[in-house]
C-alpha cells in the first residue's frame, strides 16, 4: 500500500494535497473563480528522488574518470581525511545546437550605449571559458563533493592483494559482524519474522488454538549480532622508491601518487598489513612514512642496495614462512651500469620469497629505449614479477589495477 | 506572524485582485493558488509541471536550482500552470506585497493562456495527462528496467524540440470546457464555428510502413511511426515526450508576449489597488527588478512589458486601463508577430537595444540601427 501511494506516482498526493486536510480559504461556493490553499507538502520527495538518480550518474562519471582523479594533485597533497571537491564535467544532455557563426546577440543598455561599447573584456562573458559569446554556455563544471573514503571505495572496489596465502603465526585481523543469536528485545529492523510467528503459534497452541494471531509483545524475537574476527593471512608490503638525483619532479610525483593510493588501499582493505618504507639512491635506508612521502634527496642510483636492505628486513623481521611479502619498487630505471647484474640477482631472490614483486618504471611515453635496470629485470622470467611503465599521471590508476588486480589474467598497464 | 491570519489577508487580496482583473477586461481561467515551500516550487520549476516523469536531467535541474536558491543567487516567486482551471504556486516566504504582485502577474498569465490562439489546442487537463504519462513510464521501468528506459529517454529528450507545433491532430476532449470559456461573445462568432474541430483525414495506409510517402518535419512522430526497430513501449515513450513537448511549445513561442502581458497586467492591477506608500515603494522595487534590462541576454519581461505598454498608450490606454486593441493583440500574437509588427524605432531607442558580438577578445556593441535589431531578433526567433 505504501508503494502504491508514493508521492512521485500518486497524482493526488503529488499535485493536490488531499482536500480534507486542506483548509479552503476562499469559499468555493460563493466564488468559483479563485481559491487559495496551503497543503502539507512535507512528504513530497520527487525532486529529491530524481536528484539521487543524477547523483548516481555523477558517481558513474567519477568512476569512468578515476584515472584522472586519482592523480589529482589536490588529493595527493591532502591529509587524506577531508572531503574533496572533484571537478567533473557536468553531465550534459545531448542536444542539437545551432552554430551561430557570427555569435551575435541582442542586448539592452542603460540608455546611452554606442556602437563600439565594450560589454565584456578578455573574451568570454557569462558562465565560463566557453568559446561562445553569451549565447553559448561555457564548459560547465560540476563539483562533486566526495569524501576520501568514498573515493577510495570506488578506486579499490575490485582490487586486492594477489596470491595471498594462509601463513601461520600472527594473523591479519579483519572485523565482521555476524547475526548469530535471537533475543526478545531489539530494534524492529532486526525483527526475526519467522521466529516471531513460530512463538505466536506455539503460544496459541498452548491455549489449544491452532492459528496465528493476537500477536503479543512476548512473541517478538529479534536477531542480534556479535563481532567476529576473521583471520586472514599475514602480509607485509615493502615500498621501495628511488629518490636519486635523476628522479625529476614528475617521476617523484608519480611514484608518490602510486604509493599514496597503495597505502590508503592497504589500510582500507586490510586491518593489519604492515608497510615498510625504503628510500634509496646510491645507498638504501628504511624511513618513516612521513619521510618517505616528503623528503627529497639526490645522488647516484644503486638499486641493489634497496633490494639488499629489503632482503635483510625480510630475513630478520618477516620470515617468508609466516608472511606474504609484497616488495614494490619505483624508479626511473637509470641505474649505475655496474650495479645491474647485482640488482638482477637480488630481484630474483626477492621474487622467490614474494607473493608478488612489482616494478614500476617511470619514463616518458615516447622514449624508445629501455632503461638499464628495466632491461636487467626484464631478463628475469619469473611468474611473481609484474612490471609496469608509467609515463604520466593518468597511468597511476592503471598501475594500481595492474598490481592489485585479483584476476591475474587481465592486467591493464603491464607491458 | 500567524500563518492563518496571513493566509486570510492573502485570500482577501486575491479576491480583490480578481475583481480588478475582471474590471480591466481580463478573462482568465479560474485559478487556484497553492502556497508551497521553496523545495516544492523548485521541484516544479525543474519538471516544468508537477507530476512529470522521472529522469535524471530533472534531478540535475532540481539540484542546480536548489543550490542557486540556497546561495541566494536566484529566486522563483511563482509558477503558473496552463490548465483549466489554472494552478499557481506561491512561495511560502513571499511577503504580502510580493504576493499581491505575483497574484496579479499570475492572473495575467491565466488570461493569456485562456485567450491566446497559440494555446487554443493545449489540453486544459495536462496535469492529469503528465501524471498518467509518468505512471506509464514508471510501469515501463518496472517491466524493462530503469536503465533501459533511461537510455531511451536520453535519446528521445535529445531531439525533443524537433516536433511540428502546427500539426493538427488534437485528441478530442469533450470534457474540456475551454471552448465555451474562450473569449467574449462577439458579432463574428458564426465565423469561428468553421474552426470547429478539424478532423484530419485518416492517412492512407502506406505501402511500406517503414518508407513514408511524404517527408515529416516532426522528427519524433516520424521515428515513432516509421522506425523499423522500436518496440511498442518505446514508441509510446516517444509519443509521451512528443505530446508533452507540443504542450510546452506555445509557451516557448510566446515567452516575450506572455511575460510582457502578465507584467503589464500586474502593473495595471497594482496601480488600481491604491497601495499605501511603503508598499508602493516595495512594489516599484520589485517591478523594476523584474523588468531590468539585460546587457547580453534580452530580458523577455523587459522587452515584452515595454512593447505592450507603448502599444497600450498609443491606443488610448493608461496606467490603470488597458486599450481594447491590446486585447485583440493578446489573442493573436506570438513573439514573432509581436516583434516583427510592433518593434518600432522609438522603442528600440527607448530601450537602448543593440546587437553585440565578439570583436577580438572583447564583446562589443556592433550595431544600433533599429531595423537591424528587429531583423536580428526575428531571425533568432525563426531559427
Amino acid at each position: 500500500m505504501f508503494h502504491a501511494n508514493t508521492p512521485s506516482t500518486d497524482r493526488n498526493a503529488s499535485t493536490r494535497p488531499s482536500r480534507s486536510s486542506t483548509p479552503r480559504l476562499l469559499d468555493s461556493s460563493t466564488r468559483a473563480s479563485v481559491s487559495l490553499s496551503r497543503g502539507d507538502w512535507s512528504l513530497h520527495r520527487k525532486g529529491a528522488i530524481d536528484q539521487q538518480r543524477h547523483q548516481r550518474k555523477v558517481r558513474e562519471a567519477l568512476k569512468a574518470n578515476l584515472a584522472d582523479i586519482v592523480s589529482e594533485q589536490s588529493l595527493i597533497t591532502s591529509d587524506g581525511k577531508k572531503i574533496v571537491r572533484v571537478p567533473i564535467r557536468t553531465l550534459e544532455e545531448y542536444k542539437f545546437r545551432f552554430d551561430r557563426g557570427d555569435q551575435q546577440g541582442v542586448g539592452a543598455g542603460n540608455g546611452d550605449s554606442k556602437v563600439g561599447d565594450v560589454l565584456a573584456r578578455g573574451g568570454r562573458p557569462g558562465p565560463g571559458q566557453g568559446a561562445g559569446a553569451g549565447d553559448q554556455p561555457g564548459i560547465e563544471y560540476y563539483e562533486a563533493d566526495v569524501t576520501m573514503d568514498e573515493l577510495a571505495e570506488l578506486v579499490f572496489e575490485d582490487l586486492g592483494l594477489p596470491n595471498l596465502e594462509p601463513k601461520r603465526l600472527r594473523e591479519l585481523e579483519s572485523e565482521a559482524l555476524r547475526f548469530t543469536d535471537i533475543r526478545k528485545t531489539g530494534p524492529f529492523a532486526n525483527l526475526d519474522k519467522k521466529q516471531t510467528i513460530r512463538q505466536n503459534l506455539q503460544r496459541n497452541a498452548r491455549k489449544g488454538e491452532a492459528r496465528f494471531g493476537d500477536l503479543a509483545t512476548d512473541d517478538l524475537r529479534f536477531r542480534t549480532w556479535e563481532q567476529t574476527v576473521q583471520y586472514e593471512a599475514n602480509g607485509v608490503v615493502l615500498a621501495m622508491m628511488d629518490v636519486s638525483g635523476s628522479m625529476g619532479t614528475n617521476e617523484k610525483y608519480l611514484s608518490r601518487a602510486f604509493y599514496f593510493w597503495m597505502v590508503r588501499f592497504l589500510r582500507t582493505k586490510y586491518d593489519r598489513v604492515e608497510i615498510v618504507f625504503i628510500a634509496h639512491h646510491a645507498e638504501a635506508k628504511e624511513v618513516t612514512e612521513d619521510e618517505f612521502f616528503t623528503r627529497g634527496e639526490s645522488g647516484g642510483t644503486r638499486a641493489s642496495t634497496a633490494y639488499a636492505l629489503a632482503l635483510d628486513i625480510i630475513e630478520h623481521r618477516y620470515p617468508p614462512a609466516d608472511w606474504n611479502i609484497y616488495p614494490f619498487h619505483f624508479s626511473d630505471g637509470d641505474n649505475w651500469p655496474s650495479d645491474n647484474e647485482t640488482a638482477r640477482v637480488l630481484v630474483e631472490r626477492l621474487a622467490d620469497f614474494s607473493s608478488l614483486f612489482g616494478y614500476g618504471e617511470i619514463r616518458p611515453a615516447r622514449a624508445g629505449y629501455q632503461s638499464s635496470l628495466g632491461h636487467a629485470i626484464a631478463k628475469i622470467d619469473h611468474p611473481k614479477i609484474q612490471r609496469v611503465t608509467l609515463a604520466d599521471r593518468t597511468d597511476v590508476y592503471p598501475a594500481l589495477r595492474a598490481f592489485f588486480s585479483l584476476d591475474r589474467e587481465e592486467v591493464g598497464a603491464s607491458q | 506572524m500567524n500563518a492563518a491570519a496571513d493566509d486570510r489577508a492573502l485570500a482577501d487580496a486575491i479576491e480583490r485582485i480578481w475583481d480588478e482583473a475582471q474590471a480591466i477586461g481580463l478573462r482568465p481561467f479560474p485559478t487556484h493558488f497553492e502556497i508551497v515551500p521553496a523545495t516544492i516550487l523548485y521541484e516544479m520549476g525543474s519538471y516544468l509541471m508537477p507530476g512529470r516523469f522521472s529522469h535524471w536531467t530533472h534531478g540535475k535541474m532540481y539540484q542546480m536550482q536548489k543550490i542557486s536558491y540556497d546561495y541566494g543567487l536566484s529566486k522563483i516567486y511563482e509558477l503558473v500552470i496552463n490548465t483549466n482551471p489554472c494552478w499557481a504556486f506561491l512561495l511560502e516566504t513571499n511577503t504580502p506585497i510580493q504576493n499581491k504582485l505575483v497574484v496579479a502577474h499570475v492572473l495575467g498569465h491565466a488570461d493569456f493562456f485562456a485567450n491566446n490562439a497559440y494555446f487554443a489546442r493545449t489540453s486544459g487537463r495536462m496535469l492529469d495527462s503528465v501524471s498518467l504519462n509518468a505512471e506509464r513510464i514508471r510501469g515501463y521501468e518496472f517491466e524493462h528496467g530503469q536503465l533501459e528506459v533511461e537510455q531511451l529517454l536520453d535519446a528521445v529528450l535529445a531531439i525533443q524540440e524537433h516536433v511540428d507545433p502546427y500539426s493538427i491532430e488534437m485528441p478530442d476532449d469533450p470534457d474540456d470546457d475551454r471552448t465555451q470559456q474562450r473569449g467574449t461573445p462577439g458579432p463574428y462568432d458564426d465565423l469561428f464555428e468553421r474552426d470547429e474541430p478539424i478532423v484530419a483525414p485518416p492517412p492512407a495506409p502506406p505501402r511500406n510502413p517503414f518508407r513514408p510517402s511524404e517527408p515529416d518535419r516532426d522528427l519524433l512522430r516520424f521515428i515513432a511511426q516509421h522506425s523499423p526497430i522500436l518496440d511498442d513501449w518505446e514508441r509510446d515513450i516517444l509519443g509521451i515526450v512528443r505530446a508533452e513537448m507540443l504542450y510546452f511549445y506555445p509557451q516557448m513561442q510566446t515567452k516575450v508576449v506572455n511575460e510582457g502581458w502578465a507584467t503589464l497586467c500586474h502593473a495595471t492591477l497594482l496601480h488600481r489597488l491604491d497601495l499605501p506608500h511603503d508598499e508602493y515603494v516595495d512594489f516599484a522595487d520589485l517591478h523594476a527588478g523584474v523588468t531590468s534590462p539585460g546587457a547580453q541576454r534580452l530580458n523577455p519581461y523587459h522587452l515584452g512589458f515595454n512593447l505592450l505598454k507603448a502599444i497600450n498608450e498609443r491606443h488610448g490606454g493608461d496606467d490603470e486601463h488597458l486599450a481594447a486593441d491590446l486585447f485583440d493583440l493578446r489573442e493573436t500574437a506570438s513573439d514573432l508577430s509581436l516583434i516583427r509588427n510592433e518593434l518600432t524605432e522609438e522603442i528600440v531607442d527607448d530601450l537602448d537595444l543593440y546587437i553585440y558580438g565578439p570583436v577580438g577578445d572583447d564583446i562589443v556593441v556592433t550595431e544600433k540601427r533599429w531595423e537591424a535589431v528587429r531583423d536580428r531578433l526575428v531571425n533568432d526567433l525563426t531559427g
